[in-house]
């Protein structure tokens, strides 16, 4: 199985050309970069000036949304309100012509396997955010999609909620090996934990494509986006039950949190000091790094420092007077602890 | 925020307007006599046939109407605007003038009545000729509120069930029928309701043969002449109806919206 799609729509400033493998493929732009144009258009909800899809050598431009085997789940999931849990997530399979008691054997099956089982019998106007976004996708793959696009499934979710669904999301999107899933997001993490795949793929979608596998594209941006989306800095690691984290010999403070297992620890470039010498003070990450390199950035200050890993540091042009950088100074680099967060890995 | 307090004094204006000839025609009903006149062979006769035709009008209403709202509010396409306002205009003319042009276009020398005739078929001064008239005036009633409805549902809706894999046969038969219900219903109600008190048309495309034609309403207007205790019972009739309905549909549109 693979999606190969072209399309230009000037309205929607979308002009791609993207061939896409079996795996989890994300997509980020700025807003109004046509993300959801794009899914519009392999959906077959929206017609481009000019496109072609094809999914697993099916030409699919001429085919309606229902006969092109290619679920779309929203950002607001769009349970049906009429029908209850089981119900929606079996309205995938009765669509395709099978029996109520199969299609009813197979929502339940999906519903296990996100979780959901215990609310079979509710309706969606008695689920929470996270619970309904958890349902909205039991009933995608229930449908048995060959393509399955993901429009932001975690943008309305509240802070609680998103890392519980993107550890389901990535784990029900590697159990299928011949899915094609096209994630849109804003978020470099759900990039990161959902397409971590080596033909998995990233597209920044705006005036230039940058098109590519994940590392490639985050670790030479050619965009201001893709630079503030690569900014972040992050650091594969283990999470120590309690608190803290080990990426190798490496012992990282952070802020509680209650993950154990595979992680990706990450902080903001703005929550790192730099210093000339060694810090004082409360428990902080302390590390020696060199400086890379140092670009301006609309009345702040970037520098990229090469630590026991690498990251970026934001400060402010009056600090950076104060404590002179050129590339290749070594200068002593925090980060507070309470400033440096825990989220969950896919284990792959 | 509450509107400014003086806006009472001509509310209560218009609720005078409402409510006083309500109270002036129940003071008139003469308690005693109301279950004899309402009972006469006459009056069963009117409310039965009355009931009859409006049923009927109305499940041709959603027959008809049905469909046509449902293209009204989705898609674009040429003269859509020119057909809304058509639809709408049994709305806005007086229902006499409804009236005549049904017996000029279906009667026994009309447009289509005439190869009606021909063929058999004679539709004015019958039964069927009430059925229309009050599909005639009530169309309006049904379209407009279901065209609303699906216009205020969420199309991602449908979208997401399509992309599902659902036909659009079954679009509309699992998705968007069942969540603009309400809609259908209330509009159904209204249209009922407006079929139940039609008058002008009937009179004029149907007559007013007893048993064939002779709406309650008509029989109200002949029994005015001849006898008024009769005519303000079976107005009573026709006020606890509307109320009825009105309460109905009311009670459940602002619970929806609450």
């Amino acid at each position: 199985m693979s999606l190969q799609v072209r399309a230009r729509w000037a309205e929607r400033g979308l002009d791609v050309d993207l061939d896409l493998p079996p795996g989890r493929h994300a997509v980020t732009g700025p807003n109004g970069a046509g993300k959801s144009s794009l899914l519009a258009i392999l959906a077959g909800l929206a017609r481009a000036d000019d496109s072609r899809v094809v999914l697993d050598g099916r030409p699919l431009d001429d085919l309606p949304p229902h006969r092109r085997r290619v679920v779309l789940m929203s950002q607001a999931g769009q349970l049906f309100p009429h029908l209850d849990v089981r119900d929606n997530v079996a309205f995938g399979p009765r669509s395709h012509g099978r029996g109520r008691r199969e299609s009813r054997a197979a929502a339940e099956h999906w519903l296990d396997v996100v979780g959901m089982s215990d609310f079979a019998d509710r309706r969606p106007s008695r689920l929470s955010g996270g619970q309904a976004a958890r349902v909205a996708l039991a009933r995608a793959l229930a449908a048995e999609p060959d393509a399955l696009l993901l429009d932001e499934p975690l943008a309305a979710l509240d802070v609680e909620a998103t890392p519980a669904m993107r550890a389901v999301l990535s784990r029900v999107t590697h159990e299928r090996e011949d899915l094609v899933v096209v994630l849109v997001t804003h978020d470099v993490l759900d990039v990161l934990t959902v397409a971590d795949g080596p033909t998995d793929t990233l597209t920044v979608l705006g005036q230039q494509v940058e098109h590519g596998p994940v590392r490639q594209v985050l670790e030479h941006p050619r965009s201001d986006f893709t630079a503030g989306l690569a900014g972040l800095n992050l650091l594969r690691a283990e999470a120590t039950p309690g608190g803290g984290a080990i990426a190798g010999d490496l012992d990282i403070a952070t802020g509680p949190h209650e993950v154990a297992g595979p992680c990706w620890v990450t902080f903001t470039p703005d929550a790192v000091s730099l210093h000339h010498d060694h810090p004082e003070g409360s428990p902080r990450n302390v590390w020696q790094g060199r400086v890379s390199r140092v670009e301006a950035h609309a009345g702040r200050v970037r520098v990229w420092l090469e630590t026991p890993f690498a990251m970026s540091a934001e400060v402010t042009p009056a600090a950076l007077a104060a404590l002179p950088l050129r590339p290749g100074d070594t200068v002593w680099v925090s980060v507070k602890a309470s400033q440096v967060r825990v989220h969950p890995a896919a284990v792959s | 925020m509450k509107p400014p307090v003086w806006l009472w004094i001509p509310a209560s204006g218009a609720i005078l307007v409402v409510v006083l000839p309500l109270l002036g025609l129940l003071s008139s009903v003469d308690v005693g006599s109301l279950w004899p006149l309402l009972t006469s062979e006459a009056s069963v006769t009117a409310l039965l046939l009355s009931l009859r035709t409006s049923l009927a009008a109305t499940a041709l209403c959603i027959v008809l109407g049905a469909p046509l709202a449902l293209l009204l509010a989705r898609g674009s396409w040429r003269g859509q605007s020119t057909l809304r306002a058509l639809v709408l205009v049994p709305l806005v003319l007086p229902p006499v003038v409804g009236g005549l042009a049904l017996l000029t276009t279906f009667g026994r020398r009309g447009l289509i009545g005439e190869h009606l005739v021909a063929a058999g078929l004679s539709i004015s001064y019958s039964t069927t000729a009430v059925v229309l008239a009050q599909t005639f005036v009530a169309l309006p009633f049904l379209v407009l509120s279901l065209e609303g409805a699906v216009r205020g549902l969420d199309r991602r809706q449908e979208e997401a069930a399509a992309t599902l894999g659902a036909s659009p046969w079954r679009r509309l038969t699992r998705v968007t029928l069942p969540l603009v219900a309400p809609g259908l219903l209330s509009g159904s109600v209204l249209a009922f309701a407006r079929a139940l008190g039609e008058f002008g048309a009937t009179l004029t495309f149907a007559g007013s043969a007893q048993g064939r034609t002779r709406t309650l309403p008509l029989e109200i207007y002949l029994q005015r002449e001849v006898d008024p205790d009769a005519a303000i019972a079976l107005s009573l009739v026709l006020v606890v109806l509307a109320t009825v309905i009105v309460g109905s549909v009311y009670a459940r549109t602002t619970r929806a919206a609450a």
